[in-house]
C-alpha cells in the first residue's frame, strides 16, 4: 500500500518488517520518532534507556541473545555511545544489530553540526544513508541482512531533511527472525589476547564490504550525459536531481562506508567533469581524491549548514528565482519558554540573586535568552555539574557563593549522576539545581527513569531523586516549587551559603503535559496596573504591553501566577474570581 | 505537471503539523507525488516555524527555497511578512491576520510592524487575509485556526470538496470532527 510517511516512521516500519524484536534508545531531535513509532508495534519490545551508551549496550545484549535489535540517537548521542560502538565492531553480532544516527546539518535543534560519517570510518562499520522515506524503510531491512552476512553492527545515517520529511513509501509484511545464543569467549570477550585476533577479521570484513559496495544496487549510476558527473548521497541527491534532472549523470551512493573504488573510477572515466555534492565534511570527496581522480567539491560548496536546491544551483552558476518581495526589519522570533513553564520562576530567582549559572541541554537552555539571560554556559548532556565543580575548585569561595549548575531531570539521569558523584567524592562546595519537570521536554515529552512511567505510559520503576542524591553523599537536598519565587529565593540563598555540596530540586511538571491541571488564566485589572513593566522581566509570552498597560493573552496563560508575585499593585486577578 | 510548492508558516505550537498532514494526505489521494518537510525540536517552543509541502508528477527536494512558493499559508501576519521572499512572483498568500508578539517585542527591544497586510498588498502580491482566530472561536475552539486556513486554501485548488472532507476525517480525532468541519466551512465561505 502507498502511504505518505515521515522518514523516521518509515524507518520504524522497516524495523518491524525486518522482524526486529528489541529497541532501546534515548530521545534526541531528529531521531526521536523512530522509537516513538516502533513502540506502536506490539511485537517489538521498546524502551527509553537513561542514555545512548546504555541503549546501545542493551541492543547489543538483545543481538547476542539472537534477536534482531536496534538503537537510535541523534549525532551527539553517538558520542555518548561511541565506546561500545568501537568495540562492537570487533565482537560483531549474533542476530542483526542496527544503529541509527541522525545528523542535524543546519542545527535546527542541536549544539553542534558534527558529521557522523566519521564514526563509521573510525569504527570500521558499514553505514547506509537513505535519501527519502522509501529508502529509510528499505535500507532498514537491508541493514539487517548486511549485519548478519558480514557479522557487524550497521549504522544508518539519517539527517533532519530525511528524518522529518514525509514522502511516499510502499509497505510490506514482517518476517520473523531469531537465532540461538552460543557461548563464544574468543568472539565476545574483548581482552587484548582476543581483540588482537578480532582486529584482522575487522580489516578483512572491510575488504569484503568494499567488494559488496561495488555491486550493491543501493550504489547506482544514473547515466544521462558525459558532460557532468555528480557523486552524491542522502538529501543532497534530491537537491541535485531537482536542479539537474537529466542534465547531469549521477552516482547515487546509498552506502557511505566503506566506499566503492572501481564503481567510482568507472563513473569518473565516463564523464568530463566530476563533482561531489555532500553536506558538511568532504568524506566522499577525500575518498575520490585518494583514488587519484580529479574532482571538485569543497571549492564549490560550503562545509557548513544544510544545502538546498537554490544553493546547489548557484554553486554551479545556474540562475535561481529572483525574489523581490520583502518586508524589511521584521523582528526575529526566537524560541521561548512556554507560558507557565516551571523553569521561568527558578531562572528569575537566579537572575535576581545575580548567580553564575552553568547550564545543560534541554528546554531550560532558553534561560540563556533575553530577558532572563541567566545561563552562561551550555556544552553537552551533563556538563553543567562537571563544569561547576571545576569552576568552583579554581575560584573557591568567590564562585561557590554564587555559582549553580542547572540540569533537567532527564539530563540528570542521562549523565548528570556521574557529575554529582564527582562533586560528592572530590568534595566540592557546589550547588546543583535539578529542574525536575517530570518529563524529557524538548524532544516532545518522553518518559525517563525518574518519572515512574515507561515508554508506553505504563507504571515503571521510579528513581527517587532525593534519595539518590543523599545516597551519593549529598547531605543538603531540598525541594522547591518554582512557581513560588520567595521559596526559590530562600533556597538559593541558603544553599549557596552552605559550606558543603547541595542539591535543590525545583519540582513542577511541564506545563504542556496533558495530565497537568491548570488554574484559570489571569487578567490585568487595568485600573490597578501602573505600567511599571515589572511583570515583563520574566519573559512570559502571554504578557505584553498595550497602550502602557500589561495585557494577558488568555489563550496562552495557564494561571501559574509568577507574574502576579512581581506586581507591586496586585493588578493580576484570576478570570474566575473576577 | 510542474511541481507546486506550499509553505506553511507560523509560531511554534500553532498547529502547522496537522495542517501539513491533512494537505499531504489530500494531495497523495489526488494522485500526486508529495513531499512534506517539518521542523521539530526547539523551534516548536514558540519560535518561527516553517513547513514545506510540495506536489507534482515527481518531487525530489523536500524543501521550498526563495522565490519558489506558489502559496504561503500563514498562521500569523508577522510570519507572513518574514517569509515573503519565498513567494513566487505570481504566488498567492492565504493568511491569518492575528498578531502574536515575539519576545523582542515583549521585552521592548523591537516594535511589531503595523499595517502589514497593506504593505504586502502594495507590492502587488495576491493576499487573502482574514481573522482566522475569530472564525476558529466561532467554530468552537481557538485551536482550529489551522482548519480555517485550509478551508480558505481549498478555494485555490481544483480538488473536490469531498476529497478535502475525507482528508479532514482521516486526520482529526472523531470527537473534534464536527468542530473542524465547521471551521473548514467558515474559512471557505468567508467573504
Amino acid at each position: 500500500m502507498k502511504e505518505l510517511m515521515l522518514g523516521n516512521k518509515a524507518l520504524a516500519r522497516g524495523l518491524w518488517e525486518a522482524g526486529v524484536k528489541f529497541v532501546s534508545s534515548y530521545p534526541g531531535t531528529p531521531s526521536t520518532e523512530i522509537t516513538e513509532e516502533a513502540v506502536k508495534f506490539d511485537d517489538i519490545y521498546c524502551e527509553w534507556a537513561p542514555n545512548e551508551k546504555v541503549a546501545m549496550e542493551s541492543a547489543f545484549g538483545a543481538s547476542l541473545a539472537g534477536r534482531r535489535a536496534f538503537c537510535g540517537q541523534k549525532h551527539v548521542g553517538l558520542n555518548v555511545a561511541a565506546d561500545p560502538l568501537f568495540t562492537l565492531s570487533y565482537t560483531g553480532v549474533n542476530a542483526g544489530l542496527v544503529i541509527v544516527v541522525a545528523d542535524d546539518a543546519g542545527m535546527h535543534s542541536s549544539q553542534n553540526e558534527q558529521d557522523s560519517r566519521h564514526y563509521a570510518i573510525a569504527a570500521k562499520v558499514p553505514m547506509l544513508e537513505p535519501s527519502d522515506s522509501a529508502e529509510a524503510l528499505n535500507f532498514a531491512k537491508l541493514a539487517y541482512e548486511i549485519s548478519e552476512q558480514f557479522d557487524t553492527p550497521v549504522i544508518i545515517k539519517m539527517c533532519t531533511r530525511v528524518a522529518h520529511s514525509q514522502s511516499v513509501v510502499e509497505t510490506g509484511e514482517r518476517v520473523e527472525f531469531s537465532t540461538a545464543y552460543e557461548k563464544n569467549i574468543a568472539k565476545y570477550v574483548m581482552m587484548p589476547g582476543n581483540a588482537k585476533k578480532r582486529h584482522p577479521i575487522v580489516e578483512e570484513r572491510t575488504r569484503r564490504l568494499i567488494e559488496y559496495a561495488e555491486t550493491t544496487p543501493i550504489n547506482r549510476v544514473e547515466f544521462t550525459t558525459d558532460e557532468l558527473g555528480i557523486i552524491t548521497s542522502s538529501t543532497s541527491y534530491q537537491y541535485v536531481k531537482e536542479v539537474f534532472g537529466e542534465s547531469a549523470s549521477v552516482l547515487k551512493l546509498g552506502m557511505i562506508n566503506p566506499l566503492p573504488v572501481e564503481l567510482i573510477k568507472n563513473f569518473a572515466a565516463k564523464v568530463k567533469r566530476l563533482v561531489v555534492v555532500e553536506e558538511l565534511d568532504p568524506i566522499i570527496e577525500t575518498h575520490v581524491k585518494s583514488l587519484g581522480l580529479t574532482v571538485e567539491g569543497s571549492e564549490l560548496l560550503p562545509r557548513i549548514d544544510e544545502f538546498s536546491q537554490n544553493l546547489i544551483a548557484q554553486a554551479f552558476g545556474k540562475s535561481i528565482p529572483n525574489s523581490t518581495f520583502q518586508i524589511p526589519n521584521c523582528p526575529p522570533r526566537p524560541p521561548v519558554m512556554c507560558a507557565g513553564c516551571p523553569h521561568r520562576g527558578l531562572f528569575y530567582a537566579l537572575k535576581k540573586r545575580k548567580c553564575t549559572v552553568l547550564g545543560d541541554i534541554g528546554c531550560y537552555t532558553l534561560g540563556a535568552v533575553p530577558p532572563l539571560s541567566t545561563i552562561e554556559m551550555t556544552l553537552c548532556m551533563g556538563a553543567s555539574i562537571g563544569a561547576t565543580h571545576g569552576f568552583n575548585k579554581m575560584l573557591g569561595s568567590q564562585s561557590e557563593s554564587k555559582t549553580v549548575a542547572v540540569i533537567g531531570d532527564s539530563t540528570f539521569m542521562h549523565s548528570g549522576m556521574t557529575g554529582l558523584a564527582n562533586v560528592a567524592y572530590n568534595q566540592s562546595n557546589s550547588t546543583v539545581i535539578i529542574l525536575d519537570n517530570s518529563i524529557t521536554g524538548m524532544t516532545g515529552h518522553q518518559q525517563n527513569p525518574s518519572t515512574g512511567l515507561n515508554i508506553k505510559g505504563d507504571p515503571a520503576g521510579k528513581i527517587d531523586l532525593e534519595a539518590l542524591c543523599r545516597a551519593m553523599g549529598i547531605n543538603r537536598v531540598r525541594v522547591v516549587d518554582p512557581y513560588n519565587l520567595a521559596e526559590c529565593d530562600v533556597a538559593i540563598k541558603e544553599e549557596l551559603a552552605a559550606q558543603e555540596p547541595s542539591v535543590i530540586i525545583s519540582r513542577r511538571p511541564c506545563a504542556l503535559l496533558k495530565t497537568v491541571k491548570h488554574k484559570p488564566p489571569l487578567k490585568v485589572d487595568a485600573d490597578k496596573c501602573i505600567g511599571c513593566k515589572s511583570c515583563m522581566k520574566i519573559g512570559c509570552p502571554a504578557i505584553s504591553m498595550v497602550n502602557g498597560k500589561a495585557v494577558v493573552d488568555q489563550t496562552q496563560c495557564v494561571g501559574c501566577g509568577v507574574c502576579s508575585q512581581l506586581c507591586p499593585k496586585k493588578a493580576f486577578v484570576s478570570t474566575k474570581e473576577a | 505537471m510542474e511541481t507546486k510548492n506550499i509553505i506553511i508558516v507560523g509560531v511554534g505550537g500553532q498547529g502547522s503539523l496537522l495542517a501539513s498532514k491533512i494537505l499531504g494526505h489530500l494531495l497523495l489521494n489526488a494522485g500526486f507525488d508529495v513531499k512534506v518537510s517539518e521542523v521539530h525540536g526547539m523551534s516548536q517552543r514558540g519560535g518561527s516555524v516553517i513547513t514545506y509541502v510540495r506536489f507534482g508528477d515527481k518531487v525530489y527536494s523536500p524543501v521550498v527555497d526563495k522565490g519558489q512558493a506558489d502559496f504561503i499559508v500563514s498562521f500569523e501576519i508577522l510570519e507572513t511578512a518574514r517569509w515573503l521572499s519565498c513567494l513566487k512572483s505570481d504566488g498567492q498568500i492565504v493568511t491569518n491576520t492575528q498578531q502574536i508578539d515575539p519576545m523582542p517585542v515583549i521585552t521592548g527591544a523591537a516594535e511589531y510592524p503595523q499595517g502589514l497586510v497593506e504593505k504586502i498588498r502594495e507590492q502587488g502580491i495576491k493576499i487573502d487575509a482574514m481573522d482566522c482566530l475569530t472564525l476558529a472561536r466561532q467554530a468552537g475552539s481557538p485551536k482550529a485556526v489551522n482548519i480555517v486556513l485550509l478551508g480558505r486554501l481549498s478555494h485555490y485548488f481544483d480538488i473536490a470538496e469531498e476529497a478535502w472532507q475525507n482528508s479532514l476525517k482521516a486526520n482529526v480525532p472523531p470527537k473534534f470532527l464536527e468542530l473542524n468541519q465547521r471551521a473548514f466551512e467558515l474559512g471557505k465561505n468567508f467573504s
